[in-house]
């Protein structure tokens, strides 16, 4: 009988980063699945003959590219190709553009008002400002406030040292930031309402918060913090999508000695003594093992998977009080052809970027209306993108595979679960959207696949179908993530940790809560973390 | 010509409570309030809750006739089926109208959010601090809080910094399950802001209203309040003219050295502005004294209005279904109705059923009947303006109304419904936002009205802000004044 040195209970992107510095530290490592193939939320499907679809997570920027190096993705297959620009389709038939080039953008803006083109360059400062002071901070072990350790106390000091290095000005800058609605903020900088819409797309994705919501320029900034290639904000696609990040994880992972056990669901963590000793998975047989890490969220992983007595009270109350209300929808299309937007000029190269038909923050304010009543937006936002405009490897020659991100869609429809009719309701609502931009673009669709919060949780094992494993509000961030006392990757249960985006720094495909969690384990064995060569972060 | 130490202007709870302080310490001080009456938007008030109490006990306004009818006002919340719970004094301090499991989950939650309100209440009767090392800020004080804070134990301070920014929607639904408990509580949370209980930072609003203390009913009504006030600062020796708008200020080398009323001219040494900030810089300052930044910082205050007044005469007391009338009444459902009605002003549209908050002034001390109401939510403009809107929104009240008490529109004999227009266009308050400036977190202590200038200084030397659009912000009660004439003094003496 096999012990390992660690059990990852979940073979979503950040289970298997875990894994892969695990098992590059040296450890017998173990990944176990319950869908037959690896990647939670990052994965390439074949749903329909022909077609690839990231039927998920679609687009990649956060993924830490100290990851990618350490893990050595690129070898085992990893390559983001960037996207260009974008564009908002206008619901009087014009569309506002954005592009790869400066100027160009620029122009673009002062076609809609002059003045925000001017407003564009410090807006884009002041932003990157504030994703610069941020960065370091993601692969940090966030710090308890309330702990006099040493290790605790250098954090906050190290945090403090960050702050106090900002001119006084800049720091009353960046609390308001974090605590204002990208509304109010965009208003502070721009006059145009669909410059404003396009720029305020990113505080909404995965969110049960609407634009006007406080908090909302967080969860920009959140969005930003990624990079491609070193151009920090840009988004990609990864070749073959996004199951081609974690195909390389896993290449990685098994490269460096590790196992994967696809196919198999865990029904409870076990634990000895109040030591968590090895996993049950469905259909009898136990994985034994020194430390179990858990990939999956913090209320499945405490709630399902675990035995209530072996957990104090008060954790419990406060991981059924930790908020994971799901909000967006998805729909993969395949496609016969490629649509014609009929906003766009002939040629325009805006259809190989992210299209948006939400042409002003009252309509995406709206959109979130709809969800707080517990309905699905009669209005969507919806986050068009077409990967095959670059990336020729997900469709047959000529056909194209369509990414539909949406917002919003609740975790319940007025309380009671989704039905196939809700679920199809919908996907018709989001499909008549496009085809009022789009004349002729029902008759393209050879494929659709709906996914809803139930979707989401079902195959994926998100609960209630948030993406991001837990909402991402300041109560629930950093050392609130995802409870206070327990925001260092480790659970009130010896050697059961945590590594998932219930963990600081959170949702997105970023890898970051995976590595930091290897980390800590790492620490606790006297090992250090295998990296590459040092990596300047900017 | 007689110059001062000091010019007041403004005559609101804050003007009166600076120039109290100043001449307390000597000066000699002037007010100038622009309306006939002083008191400003206190007019607007039915009940006080944060009335400072250094005020009230250092300029001695019992003395001067300040007494209560009711210095503990309980609240009811009310039902459309009679199934009313009532609020005792104290933020809840007893509770009647709920199971007995309910009861005790609010105890343990009240316990908590107490506690923590205390733990703000003392950062209202300070200056700000800068974020900034070697500035004069008070280090002893803050350290004083932080260790405060910490001294509470690991669990206080845990559950401090995750409900900081917390929305009050969520809190309320994870500890009770009584929805006219939570939607009393949500309504509370967000009087006078331009917020929803599911918006993020909420909570903190309630701690703020929390730390100010009980519901108290002064004999007399607020006015009372003022007429202390006024008496009490006469009898320090503080001037006043009430009917005298100010048209400028008079600046040289970026130093006020008066005010210009009508054709004269009257010189301070120092000048308070207890008005709104964008008033006092736009106007009477004026942008050619100030660089560009600083105006279009002071141009980006938010001051939207989200409260409309109401008041109505009545033939006779109405029935609220049974509730007792010495109360004060609120019209809040739940915490999922006051959201709904607040969906509405984010478009600038008025609440279709309001909700809103009642007193009977005649319930508390006798005399003829009037209702006044304070009903949210109704937008500065809304579209079409309000000459258009007005009427529809008052049909929206009284049918509110009628739901709660039915036959009460047959006892109305006089309607006033006051909008964030009226307001503004009475009493100054731009927006109809009665704190001079929507109090958020982005803009409270040290970012009220906006950082760097949060100390009640401003770029123009001798002229100081110490109206509710600096911190701890409105409501009756006198913090701000007291506070920047707090920090004259401490200068003077540095």
């Amino acid at each position: 009988m096999t012990t390992y040195d660690a059990i990852i209970a979940g073979g979503g992107h950040n289970g298997l980063v875990a894994a892969c510095y695990l098992a590059r530290a040296g450890l017998k490592v173990v990944v176990v699945e319950k869908n037959e193939w690896v990647g939670g939320a990052a994965v390439s499907r074949s749903l329909h003959r022909g077609f690839t679809y990231s039927n998920c997570s679609y687009v990649s920027s956060l993924f830490r590219p100290e990851i990618m190096r350490d893990l050595e993705l690129p070898k085992h297959g990893l390559q983001v190709l960037p996207y260009e620009g974008g564009a908002v389709l206008k619901e009087d038939g014009g569309y506002l553009g954005m592009f790869r080039d400066h100027d160009a953008n620029r122009r673009e803006f002062a076609r809609h008002s002059p003045r925000d083109a001017e407003a564009y360059d410090r807006y884009a400062r002041d932003v990157l400002r504030h994703c610069r002071f941020i960065r370091p901070l993601l692969m940090r072990t966030p710090p308890d406030p309330a702990s006099f350790k040493p290790r605790d106390l250098q954090e906050l000091l190290f945090i403090g040292k960050k702050f106090m290095g900002l001119t006084e000005h800049e720091r009353y800058e960046m609390i308001r930031f974090w605590t204002m609605s990208i509304s109010d903020f965009l208003d502070e900088y721009f006059e145009s309402k669909v410059i404003k819409a396009y720029l305020a797309v990113s505080a909404i994705i995965g969110t049960a918060l609407g634009p006007m919501s406080p908090g909302s320029a967080y969860v920009l900034l959140h969005h930003y913090m990624g990079d491609v290639d070193g151009n920090i904000g840009a988004w990609g696609f990864a070749r073959g999508g996004m199951g081609s990040i974690t195909k390389a994880l896993a290449a990685s992972f098994q490269a460096a000695g590790g196992e994967i056990r696809a196919g198999k669901a865990i029904e409870r963590v076990l634990v000895k003594d109040g030591r968590a000793v090895g996993v049950v998975l469905e259909g009898g047989d136990d994985l034994y093992g020194k430390r179990v890490v858990s990939n999956m969220d913090v209320k499945r992983t405490f709630l399902k998977c675990v035995e209530e007595k072996e957990l104090p009270q008060p954790f419990l109350k406060a991981v059924r009080n930790f908020k994971i209300r799901g909000s967006s929808g998805k729909l993969n299309i395949a496609l016969d052809g490629l649509p014609t937007f009929k906003a766009l000029p002939k040629g325009a190269p805006n259809i190989r970027g992210d299209l948006h038909f939400t042409d002003s923050i009252e309509r995406m304010e709206r959109a979130y209306d709809d969800w707080k009543a517990g309905h699905f937006s009669r209005d969507p936002f919806q986050d068009v993108m077409i990967p095959t405009t670059i990336d020729p490897t997900m469709a047959p020659p000529g056909k194209h595979f369509m990414s539909c991100f949406v917002q919003y869609a609740p975790p319940k429809i007025e309380g009671r679960e989704w039905t196939d009719a809700d679920r199809d309701a919908f996907g018709k609502t989001c499909l008549h959207q496009i085809e009022k931009y789009a004349p002729g673009f029902k008759k393209l669709v050879l494929h659709v696949e709906v996914r809803t919060p139930r979707e989401l949780e079902k195959e994926v094992g998100l609960t209630e179908g948030n993406i991001f494993q837990g909402e991402l509000t300041f109560d629930q961030l950093l050392f609130n993530r995802p409870v206070p006392g327990a925001a260092q990757y480790r659970s009130p249960i010896k050697d059961l940790w945590m590594c998932g985006s219930s963990t600081h720094p959170g949702g997105g495909v970023m890898g970051a809560p995976g590595r930091n969690a290897a980390a800590e384990i790492l620490r606790d064995l006297k090992t250090p973390l295998p990296m590459s060569e040092p990596y300047a972060v900017l | 010509m007689p110059s001062y130490d000091a010019i007041v202007i403004g005559g609101g709870t804050n003007g009166l409570a600076a120039a109290g302080r100043l001449a307390k310490a000597g000066q000699k001080v002037l007010l100038l309030e622009g309306r006939a009456a002083l008191g400003g938007g206190a007019e607007l008030s039915h009940l006080i809750n944060v009335l400072d109490d250094r005020v009230e006990k250092e300029l001695q306004l019992a003395k001067h006739g300040l007494s209560y009818a009711d210095d503990n006002v309980s609240t009811t919340a009310l039902s459309p089926n009679g199934e009313h719970f009532v609020f005792g004094g104290s933020f809840g301090e007893t509770l009647s109208g709920v199971s007995a499991a309910e009861a005790k989950a609010w105890s343990e939650l009240r316990a908590r959010l107490v506690a923590h309100a205390a733990t703000l209440k003392p950062f209202k009767q300070m200056t700000p601090p800068r974020l900034a090392q070697k500035v004069g800020n008070d280090l002893v004080s803050l350290a004083k809080l932080g260790l405060g804070l910490r001294m509470r134990g690991k669990d206080a301070l845990q559950d401090f910094l995750r409900l900081l920014l917390i929305n009050v929607f969520d809190v309320l639904d994870d500890e009770l399950t009584d929805d006219r408990l939570k939607g009393l509580i949500a309504h509370d949370t967000v009087l006078g802001a331009v917020m929803g209980p599911r918006s993020p930072n909420s909570l903190l609003l309630l701690l703020n209203r929390i730390a100010g203390g009980a519901l108290k009913y002064p004999k007399g009504g607020v006015a009372s309040v003022t007429v202390a006030m006024s008496k009490a600062i006469t009898a320090l020796g503080v001037e006043m003219r009430t009917g005298t708008p100010v048209k400028s200020l008079v600046i040289e080398n970026d130093k006020v050295v008066g005010v210009i009323i009508g054709e004269e001219r009257i010189d301070a040494k120092r000048v308070i502005s207890a008005i709104n900030p964008q008033t006092t810089f736009m106007k009477l300052v004026g942008p050619r004294h100030l660089d560009v930044g600083f105006v279009r910082k002071v141009e980006a205050i938010r001051m939207r209005g989200s409260v409309a007044k109401l008041n109505l005469t009545l033939k006779a007391a109405p029935d609220f279904r049974g509730a007792n009338l010495r109360s004060r009444l609120v019209i809040a459902p739940s915490s999922k109705a006051v959201e709904e009605q607040f969906n509405f002003i984010k478009y600038s549209e008025f609440s279709p059923e309001p909700v809103m908050e009642i007193v009977l002034p005649s319930a508390f001390e006798g005399g003829a009947h009037r209702l006044s109401a304070t009903v949210q939510f109704a937008p500065t403009a809304p579209e079409g303006g309000w000459g258009k809107a007005k009427p529809q929104f008052l049909k929206a009240i009284m049918k509110q109304l009628e739901l709660y008490a039915p036959g009460i529109g047959k006892l109305v004999t006089d309607t006033e419904l006051l909008t964030p227009e009226d307001i503004e266009n009475q009493y100054g308050l731009i927006g109809g936002n009665w704190h001079h400036g929507e109090l958020a977190v982005e803009r409270m202590l040290f970012l009220r009205p906006f950082g760097g200038m949060a100390q009640y200084e401003t770029p123009i030397r001798g002229l100081y802000l110490g109206g509710a659009g600096a911190h701890p912000g409105g409501g009756i009660s006198g913090a701000a004044g007291w506070n920047a004439a707090n920090h004259i003094l401490k200068e003077k003496r540095g």
